[in-house]
């Protein structure tokens, strides 16, 4: 099976997905000449400016267009050069996108994907870093989808082209180059709102993902060497929340971390630690821990800042040592 | 490209026979459609003050610029993306006063959002007239969405999208104006200019006079009319229409006309502007000087005139009964359309 990186799979199931099926388009700026991570490299030569277009730089415009095309028969897939850009477009995500199909009760829909480059680790500063996930988990009407894995990235992102909802797909930009798999070179699709078990251990369980799942997979395999058991759950989507799979691999081990990279304080491990204390109190063995990101405004520019914020394989494998010793 | 000041003058100079060309049956619909919205509107803010509805807003005093905007499409064809005065749009685009009664009252049954917003959010999926949110100005953005996909997709429609002069301050407006100008969409911008956003007078919305000066900005024609004249509305817009359907891009047209009630059912306008202004225009009802120019120029008669307004009395008073027995929307269903499939596994 090819070998392809998170970039190169998201290119893939772009290019698939155009090829498939004449109504998938692509908005966003610099997109036509590849973007600035080069996600859409290639795809303007490919399938022309009809379906590869430049816009003006505004977010709002963006977003706001791209509904406006899907209510007219189009499969919009709008680029937010950085996650922390779509700041200017909330007012079209959440009073426009997620409630256009509830405000209509059905009428109206808004099928589109909403890709965007997010996350810390790669010397982005504030404004080049962030993780904006659970701005956006408190709406209904939106799916959110954080892949970690390349097999994901192309199987959740095709799934979000052929969504009929609108989904933000982020991408953590720190792993489009860093992390490698298998990827099957035919048409598949990952389902939105299924979690998936990366590996079982009987000791704890740790809820993840994005980039901080990718890390918290070689923090479980360095501690199997120390002879702690740990299943790790990579989300993959954050709304909707797998809730069944959340409840049972907490039952489980009855020991749960969360680890996420966006900040602690309302983040995605919140809602999960509520269900799991509303849904399986009577399984835990330990109080249900949590490793996140600092309660700062954002990641900090300098070298030792951005170190200070990021988390890392030792910081994860340090959190499921305390919590297995409990 | 012809300045606003240049289109001001095109739609004043037809003034003579400005009707000329247009069917007269045409010419009695738009003018039923206004007075059909009138009387609609007229019924609706009676039944908020005997406590039978919750809310009510309306452009009571614009309708000709609302009827003679529609008018000037291509209806079932093109797209309209309304805000929330647009009752004569509504109307003349083909909604029934029941239809708008079931709106205003919350029913299961009404088309703009089946109970879920309150009334004066329109939206009509067989009209083609999309659903809108409150803050304004962001349905601008999904006219040129729409008018992007007409044009990559090949099809001869065009969008027409309609705002108050205050919410051209919002980036939303100026946004949509870059995008549709960059790419020359058939998108047509609809400002209804009535001078007040909410209390607040049009000097402290812009520093310009005319909302019309903008378009230059961003490469397309912009023209100015008299929004209470209905002929010049019909007129400019419908060059306007033309223009966008044959690819030749975007066009603004403002509107100057005025609002003759509050802003809403919680507004007291007293506050903000003399009686004495609004008696002013009064005077200068755009129905009432319709009504004069159809029966000079021989086109509706007294008594035609009087039947006309009779069926109208009946089908308001027929919606009325009929959206006020109409059945509620049923809390059980509440839930649904949140996504196309409810997620599973909420506790």
């Amino acid at each position: 099976m090819p070998v392809r990186s998170v970039l190169e799979a998201i290119r893939d199931a772009l290019r698939e997905e155009m090829a498939d099926d004449e109504r998938v388009f692509i908005l966003g700026e610099d997109v036509e000449e590849g973007g600035v991570f080069r996600a859409t490299d290639g795809l303007l030569e490919k399938f022309g400016a009809e379906r590869v277009m430049d816009t003006p730089l505004a977010e709002s415009s963006i977003i706001g267009v791209a509904i406006g095309a899907s209510l007219n028969g189009l499969l919009p897939v709008a680029e937010i050069q950085f996650a922390d850009f779509i700041l200017p477009a909330v007012n079209q995500l959440i009073s426009e996108a997620a409630k256009l199909r509830y405000r209509s009760a059905g009428d109206f829909t808004c099928p589109m994907t909403v890709r965007s480059p997010y996350g810390g680790g790669i010397r982005g500063g504030l404004y080049h870093s962030q993780c904006v996930e659970a701005l956006f988990a408190h709406v209904p009407g939106l799916k959110i989808v954080c892949p970690s894995t390349p097999y994901d990235y192309k199987g959740l992102l095709k799934a979000a082209i052929r969504d009929p909802d609108p989904v933000l797909f982020f991408e953590h930009k720190k792993t489009y180059h860093l992390l490698r798999g298998e990827v099957p070179d035919r048409d598949f699709t990952v389902p939105i709102g299924k979690a998936e078990v990366r590996r079982r251990g009987d000791d704890l369980t740790v809820f993840s993902y994005g980039l901080a799942a990718h890390y918290t997979m070689e923090a479980a395999e360095r501690l199997s060497g120390e002879g702690i058991q740990a299943t790790v759950v990579d989300l993959r989507t954050i709304q909707p929340l797998d809730r069944a799979t959340i409840i049972d691999e907490a039952k489980a081990t009855g020991k749960i971390l969360i680890v996420h990279e966006d900040n602690l304080t309302g983040g995605v491990g919140a809602e999960i630690a509520a269900t799991i204390a509303q849904a399986a109190f009577e399984y835990l063995d330990a109080p249900i821990m949590r490793l996140a990101g600092p309660d700062v405004p954002a990641v900090p520019y300098a070298q030792a800042l951005e170190d200070w914020y990021m988390l890392n394989t030792d910081k994860i494998a340090d959190a499921m040592r305390r919590l297995a010793a409990y | 490209m012809a300045t606003a000041r240049e289109s001001a003058r095109r739609s004043t100079k037809q003034g003579a026979e400005p009707h000329v060309g247009i069917p007269n049956d045409q010419l009695l619909k738009m003018y039923r459609d206004m007075v059909l919205t009138r009387r609609v509107t007229d019924r609706m803010i009676a039944l908020q003050r005997q406590g039978r509805v919750a809310f009510f807003i309306s452009g009571q005093g614009q309708e000709a610029t609302q009827v003679g905007v529609t008018h000037a499409i291509k209806r079932g064809t093109d797209w309209v993306f309304p805000y929330y005065r647009d009752q004569g749009v509504c109307i003349a685009l083909g909604m029934t006063a029941r239809e708008l009664m079931l709106d205003l009252f919350g029913k299961a049954e009404g088309p703009c959002s089946h109970g879920r917003q309150m009334p004066s959010h329109f939206g009509h999926a067989a009209l083609r007239m999309v659903s809108g949110s409150s803050p304004v100005a962001t349905q601008t953005l999904h006219a040129v969405g729409c008018a992007l996909a007409a044009k990559l997709r090949g099809l001869p429609e065009v969008c027409i999208t309609s705002l108050g002069e205050g919410s051209t301050g919002q980036g939303d407006f100026h946004e949509a104006m870059n995008f549709a100008g960059v790419h020359k969409l058939p998108v047509i911008f609809i400002v209804e200019n009535n001078g007040y956003a909410i209390s607040q007078p049009q000097s402290k919305e812009m520093a310009v006079k005319d909302v019309a000066d903008r378009a230059a900005g961003y490469g397309f024609r912009g023209s100015v009319v008299d929004g209470n004249d209905i002929m010049a509305v019909y007129q400019t817009t419908r060059w306007a229409v033309e223009e966008a359907r044959r690819g030749h891009g975007p066009s603004l047209v403002e509107c100057k006309t005025y609002r003759i009630v509050p802003h809403s059912s919680s507004d007291d306008d007293r506050r903000y502007r003399t009686r004495k202004e609004v008696e002013e225009w009064v005077k200068r009802d755009p129905i009432d000087r319709f009504q004069k120019y159809l029966l000079g120029a021989g086109i509706l008669s007294e008594e035609t005139d009087e039947q006309m307004r009779a069926g109208i009395e009946e089908e308001v008073t027929d919606a009325v009964r009929y959206a006020e027995q109409a059945a509620d929307p049923d809390p059980a269903e509440a839930l649904k359309h949140v996504y196309a499939h409810q997620p599973t596994g909420f506790p």
